[in-house]
């Protein structure tokens, strides 16, 4: 039956109507529509307290939802990667296990089978980690740790891949070797949704990026969306879009003013 | 031989033997809870289930009912209680543990002031008494024990994710709320069955101590969930046939026994750290 979801092209794998979120009684998203279909590549970008991170956990059923539906076909399996700051990283867990305690279903023995070693080691390799597996995860670099997160999130073979802001904390070279890995992981039919603040080093090069601050703001293309109208409704600050090689560029005037202050 | 004479003295006597295996068992069951209990930050609550589990005990003894089932009722009601009062973000769990549990101890304490022989029970339930341990004790323990650690075994994973990263397990059909349900009637039942050897105010201490030290010594869970148990077990046993031979409390020996492994550990690990730590500077 599952065969039957994925092989639709363009079929709703995800909708959200009119949905909204409190915290309390303070509401944190506010009538959202959204739709995500099989193969998508979409990033949700906002600014902090946007509401980004509570849409994605309403979207994966921890977060409530105080009106409004969200429609997600049941035999849909969805692989979740949290922001890597929620992550306890003194745990005492190595990185084989983090893997491991997804697959819930075991025999009355808890130990790790040679079935699951295998399959660990093979998410692993596909992530470019393999050696790490009997490491603690605080061990890792920030890209090794974000990439274990990941393969955790693999390792189930998700029909959808849900990131919250898998770039924060990584240096440009991880960030690259991320957006890659993902865009490898699309490109095999993985449909993915991912949060991020990075809007030039990410969200510029997806191929839908929608605008989001408590509602959805743009929904779109990069070239449709990050324009200076958009951002400005959304981050609350003038913000200048250039192109470069063929791509929209935001300019930060906060920032470039701060830098010709410190001149 | 004098000496090796006087080590097995106390095991002449039948309240000894029977302290000692309760002590034990509860070490080792207390270790293994514990470790759930550090690294879910639920310290406060084992601190809070004992002195709920003391209403109860107390309201039993009043209302002459059997011990285990009036004071296991009430610890395990207690603790489902924490959880649901602590699911209100609004209050939190430290607020929900302070308010239930205290409100559980004081009414035990008005009862056994009213109604009871309140001094001399009062001590024993607080501060444990060897003396007070029977066969039974033994049976209830052991039975709590096995079922704590089939607790353990079956939910592992389940136990394991709930613990590591709660939303995620959530949306990965893990029963998050059944599993903490679960690990809390588990912790009342273990404070339940080793109350009358540790007593009410030394009990939390049994379920942090020795997970904390087996923290120490180890990075991998699994292991965690062994070296801890042997821990609790090994300084319960030991504890027990000290406090004998210096005349103290039996309480007080085995915690401060489990004090002193944890400063050990921690000396130890702080060394092997501050080298494992340098050694991976270059990340």
């Amino acid at each position: 039956m599952r065969q039957s979801i994925l092989s639709k092209t363009d079929s709703p794998l995800i909708v959200c109507e009119h949905v909204s979120c409190t915290y309390g009684n303070a509401p944190v998203v506010e009538d959202v529509y959204l739709t995500i279909n099989r193969g998508e590549f979409v990033g949700i970008v906002g600014p902090s307290g946007s509401g980004k991170t509570t849409l994605l956990k309403a979207i994966i059923g921890s977060q409530p939802v105080a009106h409004g539906s969200i429609t997600i076909d049941p035999r849909l399996t969805i692989g979740y990667v949290p922001q890597v700051e929620t992550v306890d990283w003194y745990f005492p867990v190595t990185v084989e296990e983090v893997i491991v305690m997804t697959r819930t279903k075991t025999k009355w023995w808890p130990r790790i089978t040679s079935k699951e070693r295998a399959d660990v080691r093979e998410v692993l390799e596909k992530l470019g980690i393999a050696e790490v597996a009997g490491r603690h995860i605080r061990e890792l670099s920030g890209g090794q740790q974000q990439r274990v997160f990941l393969a955790r999130a693999m390792f189930c073979q998700p029909d959808v891949l849900i990131l919250d802001e898998p770039t924060s904390g990584v240096d440009v070279r991880t960030r690259h070797e991320i957006l890659h890995l993902l865009a490898d992981l699309h490109q095999e039919g993985l449909t993915i949704v991912l949060t991020t603040h990075d809007l030039n080093g990410l969200a510029a090069h997806l191929p839908r990026v929608v605008c989001f601050k408590k509602t959805v703001i743009a929904d779109g293309s990069p070239r449709e969306v990050l324009t200076s109208e958009v951002l400005e409704v959304t981050y609350g600050a003038p913000m200048e879009v250039l192109e470069h090689g063929g791509m929209p560029l935001v300019v930060d005037h906060g920032r470039v003013a701060m830098r010709g202050e410190g001149k | 031989m004098i000496f090796a004479f006087d080590l097995f003295e106390p095991y002449e006597f039948q309240f000894f033997r029977n302290g000692l295996i309760v002590a034990t068992i509860a070490g080792a069951l207390c270790g293994l809870l514990g470790v759930f209990v550090i690294l879910r930050g639920m310290s406060y609550i084992g601190h809070g289930l004992s002195h709920a589990v003391f209403g109860g005990a107390a309201a039993s003894a009043v209302m002459k009912v059997n011990y285990f089932l009036g004071a296991g009722i009430w610890g395990v009601v207690s603790g489902l209680l924490i959880a649901r009062v602590a699911r209100r973000r609004v209050i939190g769990a430290d607020a929900a543990i302070g308010v239930v549990t205290t409100a559980s101890f004081a009414l035990g304490l008005a009862l056994m002031n009213r109604y009871g022989q309140a001094s001399k029970s009062i001590e024993a339930v607080l501060f444990g008494s060897v003396l007070g341990v029977k066969v039974a004790d033994i049976y209830a323990v052991s039975l709590v024990a096995l079922l704590g650690l089939a607790v353990v075994v079956l939910g592992y994973r389940k136990l394991l994710f709930s613990t590591f990263d709660r939303d995620v397990a959530q949306v990965s059909n893990v029963r998050v709320s059944l599993v903490e349900a679960l690990l809390l009637a588990m912790i009342s039942l273990t404070i339940l069955v080793t109350m009358r050897v540790i007593g009410t105010l030394l009990i939390s201490a049994l379920l942090v101590i020795p997970a904390a030290s087996a923290r120490m010594t180890t990075n991998s869970f699994s292991r965690l969930l062994w070296v801890s148990p042997i821990i609790g077990a090994v300084t319960c046993f030991f504890g027990m046939n000290l406090s004998y031979h210096l005349d103290t409390s039996a309480s007080a020996t085995i915690i401060l026994l489990d004090a002193l492994v944890f400063v050990t550990v921690y000396g130890f690990a702080g060394v092997r750290n501050r080298t494992k730590m340098a050694s991976l500077g270059h990340l």
